[in-house]
């Protein structure tokens, strides 16, 4: 234990000597959830509070093209800037090409007459014998022409189907509207009355939404809970730069060859890092959720919420942490120099991110693919984290990620093992 | 008969898939108790030699005993019976001189008392006491060399194996070096010492082995081995022996 003590307080003082090092560990992974979770946030601010801007040309002299322009108006996603009716396809690339909007409508000179057209179409089918309605379902006088949405490229295929669902609801309304108008007209001989078109068109079911939750608490998710715990693991398994690099510096150097042929055994020296570094990543941890805690509602970021659990998210924080340093340590004995453990360490982390659902969602990975991602300890510390930050879990509800994390990590410190054996280190 | 401190019978060694140096059948004695030089040019074997015996190399023919422990199969605990001093510095250059030995001192097993006595004595000994407290990242070649020895003989070994101890040091330190050497031989520690400071080797040794190309080519007492070749001194002993080829 001598020993041990010995190690911890040589690798603490040299830790703390490393003013760089402490800014590289403690001040990056801040500024990196700052930057990301500000981006995220404008995101789900474009979606939720924002108005996306849309170009519209109403090329239609009829009614309903107006009326279509009112729908989408009252949808509240869109910015509308009306274009010119004579303003040509290639024009309005043009400007779409010079940022002025992401996505714009054509509205097609034939609209009002086909939506009209086959409104009474239907109401006729409608109100005629149920025989020959059904016969009668291709006989529609004429097919409106579509529609036209440009969009940027730049635009994900998620954001694009979203913004042409509401697009859709829109038409549906206009299209309602002019169906609900025929029928009435055709049953009763007079106008639809203003309150009963109301009805019809607005009178929807109202959607509640509401966040799954394990201990019947109402957070609303947000960015910060989204993504500060996400990329808290990620800079947490980021130590591998300096870990693994300071492991093959000790490897390489002098300080490492004496330790070789002193009675103790260099396991010290890897335990010793082990509980440093185990200390290092549950700071950093605490570091970023206090920063989401306390700073970001002072720049404008919402709030992270901590969970209620906080001896659940102290244990999967150190299982985290323990994961993160073996796997360091592992990177660093199989190195041979710094720049091999810098390169493969970085890159490897960005690929078990990956694979651990920080850049993408698990659940939209390919079947494949969600299998692979039980190998990153990422996945299991993620899972964990959403399920303590986001929908209020216990320690009982991660267990099986503390599990799974520890059964990687003693896979990793085995592997470690058998490389100092070969490598004739121990 | 006293146990010799070191004991090579028929050493085999090969670095695996690598040209240069091998030993075979070498052997080898060190009487305990004395001052040993081992010299010879670049590539000889002597480093090579030297992590054999201190256990940084496995062998898989022939015995080397320290102590009469053979060092393949020893635990690890036989390690405090001997004291290492790199060539390279062997130390944390973030850490101070009495941290590097607090550390070190840890490692060798001593107790906290034992560590502190001894780290003031050594620092006291070696001209370090003022400077026991700053970063050897700041020091001159001279004290870190100081600081590298000190390290090796924290646990007060029985044998010292010395790898060029005073390689690059000026004239001040390199005689503090060996005076403090000579010293602690007279207390009962075998020195086994490899340089190409051929004065300084003269001055240290009793007793020299000159190995070259994997091979002891004459190994005695260095009056015997002068007396012997006809040579008023090493260097024409070493030059005589190994020739004028360059080795490097």
């Amino acid at each position: 234990m001598h020993t041990l003590k010995a190690s911890i307080i040589k690798d603490l003082k040299i830790l703390v000597r490393d003013r760089m090092g402490l800014l590289m560990m403690f001040f990056m992974p801040v500024l990196l959830v700052i930057v990301i979770t500000s981006v995220q946030n404008s995101t789900f601010e474009l979606v939720n509070n924002n108005k996306i801007t849309l170009l519209a040309c109403n090329r239609d002299s009829g009614p309903e093209g107006t009326r279509l322009i009112s729908a989408i108006e009252k949808i509240g996603m869109f910015r509308l800037l009306l274009l010119d009716t004579s303003i040509r396809d290639n024009e309005i690339s043009v400007r779409m090409h010079a940022k002025d909007a992401l996505v714009a409508v054509v509205i097609p000179d034939d609209f009002s007459a086909s939506i009209q057209q086959r409104a009474s179409d239907i109401a006729s089918r409608a109100l005629s014998d149920p025989d020959s309605a059904s016969k009668e379902k291709n006989r529609y006088a004429r097919q409106p022409d579509s529609l036209l949405m440009f969009y940027h490229p730049v635009m994900q295929p998620s954001f694009r189907q979203s913004i042409k669902g509401a697009l859709h609801s829109a038409v549906q309304v206009i299209q309602g509207e002019a169906i609900a108008k025929s029928l009435y007209s055709a049953v009763n001989s007079k106008a639809i009355p203003p309150e009963l078109e109301k009805d019809i068109l607005f009178g929807q079911i109202p959607i509640t939404e509401i966040p799954v939750s394990r201990s019947g608490s109402r957070v609303v998710p947000n960015a910060s809970q989204h993504n500060v715990p996400a990329w808290t693991i990620f800079a947490m398994f980021f130590v591998v730069v300096s870990l693994g690099s300071s492991v093959v510096r000790e490897k390489i150097s002098g300080s490492f060859i004496r330790l070789k042929t002193l009675p103790s055994s260099y396991l010290n020296a890897l335990v010793s890092k082990q509980v440093v570094y185990i200390m290092v990543t549950f700071l950093q941890a605490a570091v970023i959720f206090a920063v989401g805690n306390l700073l970001f509602p002072h720049i404008g970021l919402p709030v992270l919420h901590l969970p209620k659990d906080i001896p659940g998210l102290i244990l999967i924080t150190l299982a985290c942490g323990w994961c993160a340093a073996s796997y360091a340590i592992c990177v660093g004995v199989f190195s041979e120099t710094p720049e091999q453990a810098n390169g493969f360490g970085a890159i490897s982390i960005v690929i078990l991110a990956a694979l651990g659902g920080l850049l993408v969602p698990s659940f939209a990975m390919p079947a494949n693919m969600q299998q692979l991602l039980r190998v990153s300890p990422l996945h299991w510390g993620l899972e964990a984290y959403y399920a303590l930050f986001l929908e209020g879990g216990k320690l009982k509800d991660v267990l099986t990620n503390i599990l799974s994390l520890a059964i990687i990590t003693i896979g990793i410190q085995l592997l470690t093992l058998y490389g100092l054996k070969k490598k004739n280190l121990i | 008969m006293s146990i010799p401190a070191i004991a090579i019978r028929s050493l085999g060694f090969s670095y695996p898939r690598q040209e240069g140096i091998h030993f075979e059948e070498l052997n080898l004695e060190v009487p305990d108790g004395i001052r040993f030089g081992l010299l010879g040019p670049n590539g000889a074997g002597k480093t090579t030699l030297m992590k054999l015996m201190t256990g940084l190399l496995k062998y898989k023919k022939g015995s080397i005993r320290l102590l009469n422990h053979e060092i393949n199969d020893h635990p690890k605990s036989v390690n405090k019976l001997f004291g290492f001093v790199p060539q390279d510095y062997s130390f944390y250059s973030e850490l101070s001189p009495r941290e590097n030995l607090a550390f070190f001192g840890a490692w060798y097993g001593l107790s906290r008392t034992e560590i502190k006595k001894r780290s003031e004595e050594l620092l006291e000994v070696l001209g370090l006491t003022d400077v026991g407290d700053r970063f050897l990242g700041t020091f001159s070649g001279g004290m870190k060399r100081r600081v590298n020895l000190a390290i090796g003989v924290m646990h007060q070994p029985r044998v010292l194996f010395l790898d060029e101890p005073t390689v690059g040091v000026d004239v001040q330190s390199r005689h503090a070096i060996i005076h403090y050497l000579k010293g602690l031989n007279q207390l009962g520690t075998t020195l086994i010492y490899t340089s190409h400071q051929l004065e300084e080797a003269e001055e240290l040794c009793e007793k020299v082995a000159l190995i070259d190309d994997g091979k002891i080519i004459a190994h005695d007492h260095l009056a015997a081995l002068l007396k012997e070749h006809r040579q008023d001194g090493l260097e024409g002993l070493f030059l005589g022996l190994t020739g004028k080829r360059f080795r490097d």
